[in-house]
């Protein structure tokens, strides 16, 4: 290859990360504190400020480097810091307050420096209080593809992102494979939308690239995570925005897209903040913009915000939305890939589903199909909370049981009580009891037992929990956030909310039981978008599982 | 452009670009803390959009505010894994020491009260978050302690 010049070096992918990589390699301990919503509101800010401040006292700065980093999963054992010393075991601490960060770099960190090579730290005993063992199976047990970085990757930092191999996929695609391989190769790794209904993403990039733009063609990114419950979207864009913005741009690649639009909840300041600085930061690198990397592609990436309306999840709501309307939706078709944004031809792709991309373009389809099962291949994030005793973000191949996930993942139902049942899908979902406790999550197993995937909330329920009032809650959420636009969902919900509170007011009769799954039925049949077709779910779910619990109140009257 | 009106300033970076309504409303509000009616009209003006097409916005959105509320803007989260952490309770304990209901604020407007829809710190549930400060694993006994200190907080900005 000619010698680069200056300019093309400044620029060159690999220049950057190799620069990157021995600037990294410099530090014998890297301490990653996390830095993300959760451990943020655990007092983070104060323990990276006062760490930075030892370090310069100790005059560490050479050889210690502190990353405030994305999400660690933990977050229910917050603030989390994880210490990684050359030559030495990694240690992982929990729920850290300034003091003890201080202690760590005192009693840890310096000591563990001076040593010899072959000789391990002992830490002092009231430190040892607040390491978490790294061979729990919370850890052990996980799989991690998109999730992978998170955690061990500053990222506001465009250039750690190189140094780990970021932009390489990019590369590969724009440098060695036409749209049509891409497509192909998304085709055969299986991977199926992460946001709720499965969809084949390689077959929907295949619908999208068909369509012949007569100007404008348009990538979206879903990230108007509206579950209550779920924050799996929210941790991927804060701990490694690259991933996600890489992603889109292989999808733009694939599809023939000219511009890309992030749609993310309003609610999500941090994850907004990541994304306009890795936007910025992209343009910077010129990896954004005309003619990247020196071939014909060019691309562009704006953001809207959302505004406070779950109903804005589904996809021509969304479309409404970023256009400045209020979200409603409309009927399909035809479908945002044929008439989206403007009128103009749009593919909507959910984050963890961008996320995955640059994965199956390095690693190829196969390996990614080797994991999960015959129709749902790859891995799942969940967001796993609720009345368990490890409650945080994990990731797993699909097909994993509920019971691997709940009892040894999450070790269990806390405070002596049993387990009753998980809710998978949100509002859109259903409780699955424990008598399928060896169901493997998938995107067809779900669905037989009347549940979804949906985008991986997974809650977890104890004995105490009144079934009719779970399912009045979610009710709740659905009859107020529905857009009121078609009757079915507007009236229907109402109607069933109304005989629910008579139920659990132990006022109903047997022949509400009978009504309420009447108008639910016909919800489902009727009703115009996701939202109303799927709302009845967790009322028809806890009446097929739990039907004791509504006649016990009925009974009482 | 030291003269014009935020609500000028505003539709003067968004008028020419596309998709850009709700995202001027988003600065209003971040800069006046809600959208007050005479900014609304006036921003409908120079961006040259119907008024009735920015109400019918306002109001289908959860997230503006129609009137200005109090200092300090405590949300409880009402999402699931808070729900069954029995945030329900704080909610109420909220109510009875500020002596309003969810959506009000009080009369020295120091305070509003809302519910939100899962801030996504499950992992630390129950959880409120106040003028973006966020509180894990919140119990009624907290309650107090949280309106203390931000009412301490005030008292030292005055």
């Amino acid at each position: 290859m000619a010698d680069m010049s200056e300019i093309e070096k400044r620029f060159d992918i690999h220049e950057i990360a190799k620069n990157k990589k021995q600037d990294l390699d410099r530090y014998q301990c890297n301490i990653y504190c996390c830095h993300s919503t959760g451990c943020k509101s655990s007092g983070s800010d104060e323990i990276l400020e006062l760490m930075h401040k030892t370090i310069e006292e100790y005059n560490l700065q050479d050889k210690v480097r502190i990353v405030a980093t994305g999400c660690m999963g933990l977050c229910a054992q917050g603030p989390l810091i994880r210490v990684e010393i050359k030559g030495q075991k990694d240690v992982l601490y929990k729920r850290i307050d300034p003091a003890t960060s201080r202690s760590i770099i005192i009693e840890h960190i310096v000591p563990a420096l001076k040593l010899e090579a072959g000789q391990q730290i002992t830490l002092p005993d009231y430190l040892q209080k607040y390491v978490l063992s790294l061979d729990l199976p919370f850890f052990k047990k996980q799989e991690k593809v998109v999730l992978k970085m998170a955690g061990h990757l500053d990222p506001e930092d465009i250039q750690e992102y190189m140094a780990n191999g970021g932009y390489l996929a990019l590369e590969k695609v724009l440098k060695t494979m036409t749209p049509q391989q891409v497509i192909e190769e998304i085709k055969k790794s299986g991977l199926r939308g992460r946001g709720g209904a499965g969809f084949s993403t390689g077959m929907k990039w295949e619908f999208a690239s068909k369509v012949k733009a007569v100007d404008d063609k348009f990538i979206i990114c879903n990230g108007d995570e509206g579950d209550p419950g779920a924050y799996m979207d929210r941790s991927i864009l804060e701990s490694n925005p690259h991933s996600v913005i890489e992603g889109m741009m292989i999808a733009a690649y694939a599809i023939g897209a000219t511009e890309g639009w992030f749609y993310i909840r309003a609610e999500y300041p941090l994850a907004v903040e990541r994304i306009e600085k890795a936007i910025k930061a992209c343009k910077k690198s010129r990896l954004l913009g005309n003619n990247i990397m020196g071939t014909d592609f060019s691309f562009n990436i704006d953001i809207r915000l959302g505004a406070g309306a779950f109903v804005c999840g589904e996809e021509t709501a969304l479309i409404h939305s970023i256009e400045g309307n209020r979200g409603t939706p409309r009927p399909r078709p035809p479908y945002p890939t044929d008439k989206g944004l403007w009128g103009k031809p749009s593919c909507i792709n959910n984050v963890e589903t961008l996320a995955n991309i640059t994965s199956i373009i390095l690693k190829g389809a196969d390996w990614f199909s080797s994991f999960g099962t015959a129709t749902s291949k790859g891995t799942k994030v969940f967001a796993l909370t609720g009345q368990v005793e490890h409650s945080g973000l994990i990731e797993v191949p699909m097909g994993t049981t509920i019971n691997e996930i709940v009892n040894e993942i999450g070790g269990g139902v806390p405070n002596g009580k049993k387990l009753k049942a998980v809710q998978t899908g949100g509002p859109s979902g259903g409780v699955i009891p424990t008598e399928y406790i060896n169901l493997p999550l998938c995107y067809d197993e779900l669905k037989k037992v009347g549940s979804i995937m949906g985008s991986g909330g997974m809650i977890v329920i104890d004995d105490s929990s009144d079934m009719v009032d779970l399912a009045k809650f979610y009710l709740d959420f659905t009859v107020d956030e529905s857009c009121g636009k078609c009757a079915p969902c507007r009236i229907g919900g109402k109607q069933m909310l109304m005989l629910l509170e008579k139920i659990s007011k132990g006022r109903g009769t047997k022949e509400d039981i009978d009504l309420l799954r009447q108008i639910a039925t016909a919800m489902q049949k009727a009703s115009l978008c996701g939202l109303g077709q799927t709302a009845p779910n967790p009322v028809l779910s806890t009446l097929r599982f739990f039907s004791n619990e509504y006649e016990a109140k009925v009974a009482k009257k | 452009m030291g003269d014009a009106s935020v609500a000028a300033q505003i539709a003067a970076k968004w008028r020419k670009k596309r998709g850009s309504l709700i995202m001027a409303l988003h600065e209003l509000q971040d800069v006046k803390g809600y959208v007050p009616w005479d900014d609304a009209m006036e921003l409908a003006q120079e961006m040259k959009v119907p008024l009735a097409r920015i109400y019918e916005v306002l109001t289908f959105y959860n997230f503006f505010k129609l009137e200005a509320p109090g200092k300090a803007v405590i949300s409880v989260c009402t999402g699931t894994a808070c729900y069954l952490k029995g945030n329900d309770k704080t909610l109420e304990e909220f109510k009875k020491q500020l002596g309003i209901n969810e959506g009000e604020s009080t009369p020295d407007h120091m305070f509003h009260l809302q519910c939100v829809r899962c801030v996504g710190c499950c992992g630390l549930a129950p959880v409120c978050v106040v003028n973006g400060k966020t509180y894990g694993r919140v119990t009624t006994g907290d309650v107090s302690n949280i309106l203390a200190e931000w009412r301490k907080k005030f008292e030292e900005e005055e």
